[in-house]
């Protein structure tokens, strides 16, 4: 992360004692509101209309039976009672969400600190192999996931490979609810893990060489300076990508809605999936808004327990 | 002042030390080591990465096979001819011509329209002084936690009332306020030395001129970024379509991938073009501009919504 000089600090305690000289300067500085207003208007209006006003509105329609035609009604807190209380199909799309989130986070980690530790500057080719790891992070997931559902289904790419290899055919992996999930993960683990890969490689970029060098001379194996030395200065940056992984596998929609619409009995649908059906295809549009506004609460909890445990491990210089 | 030979001399007098303290004998053999491992590790590496590159590589595959031959058992890689038409056919079997230009006229649009407003925004966020300017920062940035899922629904409500189902502006505009573009650029212009600008404002410079001569030219490399990152996330945006829009005028191209895929009696191979087609301009920009997205990542707070 950059070093970010803050100039409104330093500088204006140096001009806090205010005597004569630094007057005429603090009426210029008085002067930047005018033209602060003009070149902040056009992000500060859109951001009301488009952002802050939708956010607000969220949490209002999600008080509300509103459907798509029709005037909507106030019902309190009766949305969240219906979710919390008589609604297995959503608590079912809470637990999934929770499974995926467990099973692809530390997963996604584990993975993109090793494959970044392999792919040290010294490696022939390292960008090469970075960006090809990247690609699928940048491309259409729509795309590919179309390409793992062939790959998955009966007689598709896996399938055949297995009867060739075992003589049978192999699990239905999207038809089946023992695998529909973890296909969903090892899909997503694919398609995502390039990104936290790029932000660790960047980060063992700028552990100190001559710290490794003097740890090796201290007899340090590589299993030990990973550990001991490269771990802890990248914590920082470690933190980011497990907050940012967090959040968006708790937003987890297109994967499991393009490679098995939800199925095989709802055992991959998500809470953004249910909220899109709720909303989309049945027009319930006050009860999705009350799944938006308790996913929201989830992710909020979640992370901030996340930035409470960071104190413990994230080493900042 | 010693010389280059000195001081070369001098590091190769610390390194005897050292060879002489820890035996000459088992650095070299560390070095002999590693050199070893790195031979290994890189075929393995490479191995590794073919493995990953299994699915783009049956993408690519399957789009240039003959519709019969898609699920052929033993799996081949080649068919028995590789067919170049299916790329003409997507064309004409689905709009796909609509698909990417519209998708090229939302992402174009909307990069452009999030670079002049982030733009704007962080010049005053970070060099100019006016009242309550870290409060409203603060707040900006707060709701970038807000999942872009959370406000689909109001949203999708407030487009109606305005009229813009179906249209570019709904697909465009809600997504151009937030506030990573500002934070990012923020960031970068901050590191401009204030010296800089001194030069101009003697002269009576506009802010306008400051930005556009001074700044400006400095922070390119990040406003790069910035028009990766959101001509990408436009580009692959798939919820907010699939509920905006449902004409084919207006179809993105992750949206009329799905609308293929959904279709009865599957051209896998046509879907399969298609999907190869609309990776070309992302993983295009990826490759091209990887240095400085390596550089944005580790800077940024992540590409958003998918």
């Amino acid at each position: 992360m950059s070093v970010a000089i803050r100039p409104g600090t330093s500088e204006a305690s140096a001009l806090d004692p205010a005597p004569p000289g630094p007057a005429r300067r603090r009426r210029r500085r008085r002067g930047d509101g005018p033209a602060a207003a003009a070149f902040l208007a056009p992000s500060l209006g859109g951001f009301a209309v488009f952002t802050a006003f939708p956010i607000v509105a969220s949490i209002l329609v999600a008080f509300t039976v509103w459907p798509l035609a029709g005037t909507p009604t106030f019902t309190g807190l009766d949305n969240f009672r219906r979710l919390l209380t008589q609604d297995p199909a959503f608590l079912k799309t809470v637990l999934n969400t929770l499974i995926f989130v467990v099973a692809y986070v530390p997963l996604n980690l584990a993975l993109s600190l090793a494959i970044a530790a392999w792919i040290t500057p010294r490696v022939k080719g390292a960008n090469v192999y970075r960006v090809l790891l990247f690609i699928p992070v940048v491309t259409p997931m729509v795309a590919n996931a179309a390409v793992w559902q062939i790959m998955l289904i009966p007689n598709g790419l896996i399938d055949n490979v297995w009867q060739s290899l075992f003589g049978v055919s192999a699990p239905n992996f999207l038809g089946s609810t023992q695998t529909a999930m973890l296909s969903v993960v090892i899909m997503s683990l694919w398609q995502g893990f390039g990104y936290n890969l790029l932000i660790f490689s960047s980060a063992l970029q700028a552990v100190p060489e001559s710290l490794l060098d003097s740890a090796a001379i201290d007899g340090a194996g590589p299993i030990r300076r990973y550990f001991s030395i490269k771990l802890p200065l990248m914590s920082p940056s470690i933190f980011f990508g497990a907050t940012m992984t967090l959040i968006t596998s708790f937003q987890v929609f297109a994967q499991p809605f393009i490679l098995t619409n939800g199925g095989p009995s709802s055992s991959t649908t998500t809470m953004v999936m249910y909220l899109y059906r709720q909303g989309f295809q049945y027009f319930n549009l006050g009860y999705a808004s009350a799944v938006g506004v308790l996913l929201f609460i989830m992710i909020l909890i979640i992370t901030g327990l996340v930035f409470l445990a960071q104190k413990r491990w994230v080493h900042y210089d | 002042m010693t010389s280059p030979t000195a001081t070369r001399r001098l590091g190769g007098l610390a390194a005897d030390n050292r060879t002489v303290r820890r035996g000459a004998v088992s650095l070299s053999t560390i070095a002999r080591k590693q050199r070893r491992n790195g031979w290994i590790s890189q075929v393995l590496l490479t191995l590794f990465v073919i493995a990953f590159l299994i699915p783009l590589i049956w993408m690519i595959a399957t789009s240039l096979k003959p519709g019969a031959e898609v699920f052929s058992s033993p799996p081949r890689l080649i068919g028995s001819e590789v067919r170049w038409q299916n790329y003409a056919d997507v064309w004409s079997y689905v709009p796909f011509a609509q698909y990417m230009v519209n998708g090229a006229i939302v992402s174009i649009l909307g990069t452009a329209l999030v670079v002049v407003v982030s733009v704007l925004s962080a010049y005053a966020f970070s060099r100019l002084r006016f009242r309550g300017r870290e409060g409203i920062f603060f707040v900006f940035l707060g709701t970038l936690m807000v999942p872009q899922e959370v406000v689909v629904i109001p949203m999708f409500l407030f487009m109606t009332q305005l009229g813009w189902v179906n249209s570019y502006q709904a697909l465009i505009v809600p997504w151009a306020f937030t506030a990573f573009g500002t934070f990012l650029l923020r960031q970068a212009m901050l590191t401009v030395p204030m010296e800089l600008e001194e030069a101009g404002k003697i002269d009576g410079a506009s802010h306008l001129r400051i930005l556009l001569g001074i700044i400006m030219p400095v922070v390119r490399p990040t406003i790069a970024v910035l028009v990766v990152f959101t001509f990408i996330n436009y580009w692959n945006s798939f919820l907010w379509p699939l509920i905006i829009v449902n004409d084919p005028a207006h179809t993105t191209v992750p949206l009329g991938l799905n609308a293929f895929l959904g279709q009865g009696g599957k051209q896998w191979q046509l879907i399969m073009a298609a999907s190869t087609i609309s990776m070309v301009p992302t993983a295009g920009l990826a490759i091209l501009l990887q240095k400085y997205l390596v550089r944005g990542i580790a800077l940024s707070s992540g590409l958003g919504g998918k």
